[in-house]
């Protein structure tokens, strides 16, 4: 993990001491909210429904046990004891007092932690793959280059007041695990014929209001220069971006306007000039980042083998761990959906055991990923059944990772400003629907958003719910076929919305007509793409 | 229907309700502003003690104040996924 230097140190200590200041001449009077409003979020602390929220960064997901333990003591000290792990692979509190946020990030601070550029329009944390450097198919480690992004992009001068907000997130893979082409700028890490590593470049991916899945505005940028691309592909935007409509803002509507070919060419033209102003890493400096996330000590010789002494553990084993690429090690994913429970949510308790599952057998990695679930990177076979018990103990040994209780949902109406509908109860009551046969159903994401900004994903889901307002009252619209991963595709919207037991009802219907007409071994969103839509809205409406 | 006031104090985030002559907790505590709303939102904002001033509609039922929205009857009583957060014996539906 990426350890901190002077540099990195001062600049977050010094923003801690500018915002206690800034808060100390809120409270004072000195300043009034016109004004302090944009200081805060610019520190990640939103007012929303019932109190302040802090979003914390967590840079692509990347989490050890002195940091998990630190965020399970803010739970403990700051909040009402839980956290709530989100689809950009932060972390936010929903209780925050103002008086209390400077003391509250400082404590962050002393875990090499911030909320800096977890709101605004700025580039965000920078996302990555949960398995990156424990993944057998990746052709390098993407978090170096996911550091280099957060060094690049922090405090950027010239990225601070962008249009809108901004969003990275880089893979090595061809499994795209953290929706590249539903980011402002996804970066897909990829050989060239010559065996060169580099990156495929998607530009104008989102969600939200208009979503549209990034089209490849460079197939191949040699990794020394992707800084300088990058600069490139943000001076295009911050030029020509619209500033006069928030709802055409982001760069995805730009480049939806220019083409991607003509914003290929502006941004081939920019980089051009940018190569020569020596933005890039010299060869040094990404060696030394790369240091920090050296192979640990795999020890080796070790069996595959693991001991399926009981039908409950194999399930779990089958259903929850993932091939590792050092023999004898499997990468375990822990659930933060038990049935009925809130998505993403943890109680510092058991933040906590997994920060002790990490430090004792996962060499202190710990891992949060945009599915608001948490994974063990580096666990041995001959571990898994130490861990288990240990999350069956603590309510966090669910074995339902892509079922169809591993819903996303946003914090929706019962936290957000923003939200015209709740998420959370729809994803409970889905969840308690379909567990019970969801092994059958296999592979099958839900996704669940409280409003058109597209939090909890509901374009990419195979099935996404989206929460409207109509006339001071909730309603979901139901939406099928979208998909958040290498075959990305938008989901639709199937027809006329439901109230609350209507849209439950109708997950359940889409379900059944799935399982009437699947073939072979098709999933879901494999059988949605080959009959189409019709079926379903005959079960649905018919 | 009836208007009645409502914010978040500063320096804790608390939901707030306009009683009368300053700020409680509970939507219990709340009366009707109808057409000084806007005046008593003025005088307020002035004071910069109170964020988000807002004006909202709602009905007054034998159990007391009931917002007309869905959305400032979750903010008047708390998440609905949370009893042990929530204000205890309300029903936000």
């Amino acid at each position: 993990m990426y350890l901190y230097d002077e540099i990195d140190q001062a600049i977050v200590d010094a923003r801690v001491d500018e915002f206690r200041d800034q808060v100390a001449r809120r409270l004072s009077g000195e300043l009034d909210e016109d004004h302090f409003k944009p200081l805060r979020l610019k520190n990640g602390l939103y007012l929303q429904l019932h109190a302040y929220m802090l979003r914390v960064a967590i840079p692509y997901g990347t989490l050890n046990s002195r940091k998990m333990r630190k965020l399970a003591d803010i739970a403990r000290r700051y909040d009402r004891g839980y956290a709530h792990f989100t689809t950009r692979q932060n972390v936010q509190y929903n209780w925050i007092r103002l008086e209390e946020a400077p003391d509250l990030l400082a404590e962050l601070a002393t875990v090499e932690m911030h909320a800096i550029q977890t709101s605004g329009n700025c580039i965000r944390n920078i996302s990555s793959d949960q398995y990156a450097g424990a993944a057998a198919d990746e052709v390098d480690d993407p978090r170096p280059w996911a550091e280099l992004l957060r060094q690049w992009s922090s405090f950027h001068p010239e990225f601070s007041y962008l249009p809108r907000k901004f969003k990275i997130a880089v893979v090595a893979s061809e499994a795209d695990r953290a929706a590249v082409q539903l980011h402002d700028i996804g970066l897909q890490m990829v050989r060239n014929d010559a065996g060169e590593l580099g990156f495929r470049v998607f530009v104008g991916g989102g969600m939200g209001r208009t979503p549209m899945i990034a089209p490849v505005i460079r197939e191949f940028v040699a990794a020394e220069e992707y800084l300088s691309y990058c600069e490139a592909v943000l001076r295009v935007y911050n030029r020509y971006g619209r500033r006069d409509n928030i709802y055409k803002a982001r760069i995805k509507i730009l480049v939806s306007e220019l083409g991607a070919a003509e914003f290929a060419r502006q941004a081939e033209a920019e980089f051009a000039h940018v190569k020569t102003l020596g933005i890039d890493a010299p060869t040094a400096e990404v060696e030394r980042i790369r240091s920090f996330f050296e192979p640990p000590p795999f020890e080796a010789g070790l069996s595959d083998e693991v001991e399926l002494l009981d039908a409950a553990f194999a399930r779990w084993v089958a259903r929850q761990t993932f091939a590792h690429k050092a023999p004898g090690y499997r990468i375990v994913n822990i659930s933060l959906k038990a049935v009925g429970e809130i998505p993403g949510d943890a109680s510092a308790e058991q933040m906590e055991l997994v920060a002790s599952l990490a430090e004792r057998l996962s060499f202190d990695e710990i891992r949060v990923t945009h599915a608001q679930n948490l994974v063990l990177p580096h666990v041995r076979a001959q571990d898994l059944r130490e861990v288990w018990e240990a999350l069956k103990g603590a309510g966090l040994a669910s074995a339902n990772l892509d079922l169809a209780s591993d819903v996303i949902a946003c914090p929706g109406l019962d936290y957000c400003t923003l939200a015209n509908a709740r998420s959370i109860p729809v994803a409970q009551r889905i969840s308690e629907l379909l567990a019970p046969r969801e092994a059958d159903l296999g592979e099958l994401k839900i996704k669940i958003s409280g409003c058109i900004n597209g939090c909890g994903h509901h374009h990419a889901g195979h099935i996404g719910v989206l929460g409207v307002d109509r006339k001071g009252v909730e309603n979901y619209q139901l939406l099928l076929g979208g998909s958040g991963a290498e075959d990305a595709s938008l989901a639709q919207i199937l027809g006329p919305g439901f109230d609350e037991d209507g849209i439950v009802a109708a997950v359940g219907k889409v379900t059944d007509a799935y399982v009437a007409r699947r073939q072979g071994g098709e999933r879901f969103l494999d059988t949605y793409r080959r009959v189409g839509a019709q079926p379903f809205k005959d079960a649905v409406y018919g | 229907m009836v208007k009645l006031l409502t914010g978040n104090e500063l320096t804790r985030g608390d939901v707030l309700w306009w009683n009368g002559d300053g700020w409680g907790k509970l939507i219990s505590d709340a009366v009707a502003v109808d057409a000084e709303g806007p005046a008593i939102i003025e005088r307020e904002a002035g004071h910069e003690r109170v964020n988000d001033l807002t004006l909202i509609d709602a009905e007054k039922m034998e159990s007391g104040w009931r917002p007309v929205k869905t959305r400032e009857r979750i903010r008047a009583y708390g998440p609905t996924v949370r009893a042990d957060l929530a204000i205890p014996g309300q029903d936000w539906r």
